[in-house]
């Protein structure tokens, strides 16, 4: 099997679409996707989301990040297809009721871009490993989380500040919910 | 991208059939960047994660199954794993970035192609890629390339770094074919390239794999993986050492090691192991053994470096194992 995969032959166009059911952003969602499709492209094409990013489209960058049933994936390594019934969070889902999420609101305190390319990848990686109970709460363990997320303009210091501002006053947001309860 | 049909397996049955030109996804992470650079060329993907494949159990005779399709991430902050096999779950945890390590499954990440910059590039030559064309690695930009294990045909790097921390820990694969299912070694699943590079592990016409089951964890082994790499993370090993050691007092009971990064395979160094026992746990035993491992070692123009390197990475960890075998002892002493 294996190796008529990496044969000469051309393969056939594949038969239509497929019907693929998921929840963005919290809304259901239902629309008709090429089986080839991969999921950035469908989100930046097919749904107008521009948020998330195509910078390498290899899986080394992490510009393209989303979070699926709520883990941190590259959206350009994962066929559209493979989202049926699956909750997908893009840049666009981040903020609520026209309330920045704190990690938007620390990155543009902190400065945590430059050209901001590659900012809404980096805010999902960032966002995931907050809510990551087995990720270390200090800069060395940010630092290593997110190395799948690279900037070339070298934001790198303020976007670990960002991190660890969200992280206080998330910790915060949480022990003013816990003594409201 | 090219087309391709896309269905999903219901059952391991459906899934386990010969199909031509046909490729399983889980992850994806190797696949669809193989495909996007026309490298792989399948007709057909079927996804197989609704596989009831996600599971991770102790069996009775002590070993640890892992389900296919676990992900790289979840087997690494595993409960069994990191008590039990630590060295496993810090290679998993040195492999890839959070994204990718989220997607790629176990079968998957055992199953990932090299990266050699020859073999993804459909313009230049690769054996491994399309057998009889040639290898372009051999005498061009070869820095990255293997020093051990590697043939006329072929010196691509197995890039895994959680099959390193697998070999030395020793494992079985369970594969699902048409004709039922069976158990091959780990050492043995991986092929040496020789004359057939193409042909890079002992996967039959529509197997699938559905299990790894680690051996029995060495009791009281320290153990340690390191990796030496151009970027402090998210970067592909110039060496690693997964190593494991037992210890009677002072002396070498028993030891494991294991290379990534310079070697067409997971590389264990059994012969090495071997002149450890009954040694002292010092630095001129890491030496021999460190030796011992690279003497087979074959440099290209540019990678020659990685012999000493790979040396000195064996040397470190071995030391690293030891002194994590001694503080355990201490801890166990001071609880006793």
């Amino acid at each position: 099997m294996d190796d008529s995969v990496h044969s000469r032959t051309r393969a056939q166009v594949a038969p239509g679409t497929q019907t693929l059911n998921f929840t963005l952003n919290g809304e259901p969602r239902t629309l008709e996707v090429a089986p080839n499709a991969v999921l950035l492209d469908v989100l930046r094409e097919q749904l107008g989301l521009g948020g998330t990013k195509k910078g390498c489209d290899h899986g080394q960058c992490g510009a393209c990040t989303v979070h699926v049933e709520g883990q941190a994936m590259n959206a350009c390594l994962r066929l559209a297809v493979m989202c049926e019934g699956q909750h997908v969070t893009t840049v666009e889902g981040l903020a609520r009721d026209g309330e920045l999420h704190p990690v938007q609101q620390h990155f543009l305190e902190c400065d945590a871009y430059q050209c901001g390319y590659c900012t809404p990848g980096q805010m999902m990686s960032a966002t995931a490993l907050l809510n990551d109970e087995r990720v270390g709460t200090d800069d060395a363990s940010v630092r290593e989380a997110m190395s799948g997320n690279i900037c070339r303009c070298g934001a790198y210091k303020n976007i670990v500040e960002a991190i660890q501002k969200s992280r206080e006053s998330l910790s915060y947001d949480a022990t003013r919910k816990e003594g409201a309860a | 991208m090219r087309t391709f049909a896309f269905s999903r397996a219901d059952s391991i049955d459906a899934a386990a059939t010969p199909a031509d030109a046909t490729a399983f996804v889980a992850g994806g992470t190797t696949l669809l960047d193989l495909i996007k650079l026309d490298v792989l060329q399948p007709e057909s993907v079927v996804d197989i994660n609704a596989l009831p494949l996600k599971r991770v159990e102790r069996l009775d005779d002590g070993r640890l199954k892992i389900g296919a399709l676990v992900t790289n991430t979840d087997l690494a902050h595993h409960p069994e794993v990191k008590a039990h096999y630590p060295v496993l779950s810090e290679a998993l945890l040195a492999g890839a970035s959070t994204q990718l390590r989220n997607m790629a499954t176990t079968a998957g990440n055992v199953m990932q192609r090299t990266r050699c910059p020859y073999y993804r590039d459909p313009a230049a030559k690769c054996n491994r890629r399309e057998p009889g064309s040639g290898c372009d690695a051999m005498d061009g930009i070869n820095r990255m390339n293997a020093v051990l294990g590697g043939s006329d045909a072929c010196i691509a790097v197995h890039p895994s770094d959680m099959c390193v921390g697998i070999a030395a820990i020793g494992a079985t694969l369970t594969l699902q074919g048409p004709n039922g299912e069976r158990e091959v070694d780990f050492a043995d699943f991986h092929r040496l390239p020789g004359d057939t590079p193409h042909v890079e592990h002992d996967l039959q016409e529509g197997e699938l794999i559905t299990a790894l089951t680690l051996d029995a964890p060495l009791p009281g082994a320290g153990s340690h993986y390191l990796k030496l790499r151009d970027r402090a993370s998210y970067e592909f090993a110039l060496a690693s050492c997964a190593a494991e050691i037992t210890l009677d007092g002072e002396t070498i009971r028993d030891a494991r090691i294991a290379l990534g990064g310079v070697a067409t395979k997971p590389w264990r160094c059994t012969e090495a192991e071997a002149a450890l026992v009954g040694q002292p746990a010092e630095k001129a035993s890491f030496e021999r053994a460190a030796e011992i491992a690279l003497k087979d070692a074959v440099p290209r123009e540019h990678n020659a470096y990685k012999i000493p390197l790979a040396r000195q990475a064996i040397v470190r960890a071995l030391r690293n194992a030891a002194q994590d075998r001694t503080s355990q002892r201490e801890t166990q002493e001071t609880q006793a």
